[in-house]
């Protein structure tokens, strides 16, 4: 195997409270890895601690063999990160947002080519404001994948999208994995997740459940789904 | 060099675009030029021994620089920290540094606007022509302009919302724009109000380049400009310690 992110013992506190408790997992090259868990679970936590946007209080970190908060500008080159619920400047338009990202690095991807393949290239002289929520989150891709990365990190991407939105944006994804992108995604849509991940890791209370294929994960539980597993897991009642 | 030009290129666009630094740092003190200049241009201001316009080209040239410092630095960065926009710098090879650079600069630039519409307004309108150097005039704008915008990223420093920095924005901005003689003449100010407006730093910039214009000794000109260097360190030196990205 052949890992690009590494995170070991990883703990997290805020104001006392532990947010992210021991973690430790790793993600291989070209590998769909999901982490999944309830709101509050540690996940955006994991993920910004893991960019190096977060201070770690004890364990390491590591994307791409180096660590991230000391080198930032060679690590973020060949990484694309879509933050949770991120915005953009008001009255910005699609292909200025565009050329204001791939300003910021050496060897940018053409943003053209990016929306057209995403569909949005009918957008770009629009008001990204003005977008509906499906567009929003597929430019939000098309931004992390101006650097032409490695990998990409996906922070609850589909989340608030419409069925028919979301599909999309798998479809997308599901490209972008053929094409040997890593990607690292945190979701609430456990059909997502079996949809597209190679691996998840569960998290409950910034601790780890479970790791594993998504056909371990199920097989480790008395049920044969995953939403059912998962509920299992967390130690939620499974009612239905 | 490209990336920051490039940065500022678009975030220039995004200011003209939203209206509100061109409303509020050109056309107001352009109209407000118009009117005092009209109503009473050539009449001496109170005891002062200078014409109201001549009183007014120097303070109205202050309000595109407090348009910028109390309202377009510390409002865009405010939004641009809860919209993540800075945050998302830091998962780039690019330093958000570069981004507040490029819209202090987009500030600045909208200053340079206004003093430029109201020098063209005032000279070729109302035969305006100015007694002091323009080098030392520039020089006192300059200094003005460096210290009203490290109070205005103080501003954005201390203020960790989007609201909070728009309670502040408009408690600090509408007192300094009335009180400190940059729209309303200061010279119509009873004296008690003098004394009190002359507490806001911005009125000791005016007094400072109204001095320059017309080319008079002011005794504690010396003062001013150590106390004008004084807040743009002491601001700048907060606003660094307690900036905040998210």
């Amino acid at each position: 195997m052949n890992p690009c992110i590494e995170v070991k013992n990883l703990s997290k506190s805020f104001k006392g409270r532990c947010v992210v408790k021991n973690l430790s997992f790793a993600v291989n090259k070209q590998e769909v890895f999901g982490l999944l868990g309830h709101n509050g679970a540690g996940k955006s936590t994991t993920i910004e601690t893991l960019l190096g946007l977060k201070k770690a209080d004890s364990g390491t970190v590591s994307i791409l063999g180096k660590e991230p908060r000391k080198h930032r500008k060679e690590i973020f080159e060949k990484v694309g990160v879509q933050l949770q619920a991120s915005n953009y400047q008001n009255a910005i338009r699609v292909d200025e947002i565009c050329q204001e990202i791939s300003v910021l690095y050496r060897e940018p991807a053409d943003y053209h080519a990016l929306l057209q393949k995403f569909k949005l290239e009918s957008l770009e002289k629009a008001q990204v404001n003005k977008l509906s929520g499906g567009e929003r989150q597929k430019l939000s891709v098309v931004l992390a994948l101006i650097p032409n990365p490695e990998i990409i990190f996906l922070d609850e991407l589909t989340t608030g999208l419409d069925t028919a939105a979301r599909r999309e944006v798998w479809r997308n994804l599901t490209q972008l994995k053929e094409e040997g992108t890593t990607i690292v995604l945190t979701t609430h849509y456990m059909e997502e997740a079996e949809s597209l991940c190679d691996r998840i890791c569960l998290i409950k209370e910034g601790q780890k459940v479970v790791e594993g294929t998504v056909k371990d994960v199920i097989a480790g539980s008395p049920y044969d789904n995953l939403e059912e597993a998962y509920l299992w897991y967390m130690g939620e009642e499974v009612l239905l | 060099m490209k990336r920051f030009l490039k940065l500022y290129t678009i975030e220039q666009k995004l200011g003209f675009r939203s209206c509100d630094g061109i409303i509020f740092g050109i056309l107001m003190p352009v109209g407000v030029l118009l009117l005092i200049a009209m109503i009473a241009g050539g009449k001496t201001a109170g005891d002062s021994g200078y014409t109201f316009l001549q009183s007014a080209y120097a303070s109205l040239i202050a309000v595109g620089i407090c348009a910028g410092a109390f309202m377009g630095v510390p409002l865009t960065i405010a939004d641009y920290r809860d919209k993540k926009i800075l945050k998302h710098f830091f998962v780039t090879p690019c330093s958000p540094v570069q981004l507040l650079g490029a819209d202090m600069l987009c500030n600045a630039v909208n200053a340079i606007f206004s003093a430029v519409a109201i020098t063209v307004v005032a000279t070729v309108i109302f035969d305006y022509r100015m007694d002091g150097k323009p080098a030392i005039f520039i020089g006192a704008w300059i200094l003005t302009l460096v210290s009203m915008f490290s109070i205005g990223f103080m501003m954005a420093s201390l203020c960790r919302t989007v609201k909070a920095a728009n309670a502040v924005t408009s408690a600090v901005y509408f007192p300094m724009l009335f009180l400190s003689g940059a729209t309303i003449p200061f010279e119509l100010f009873p004296k008690g109000l003098q004394k009190v407006a002359s507490v806001l730093p911005l009125t000791q910039g005016i007094r400072l380049m109204k001095a320059a214009s017309l080319g008079v000794q002011m005794d504690d000109a010396v003062k001013i400009v150590m106390l004008l260097i004084g807040i743009t360190v002491v601001c700048s030196l907060i606003s660094v310690k307690t900036f905040r990205w998210e």
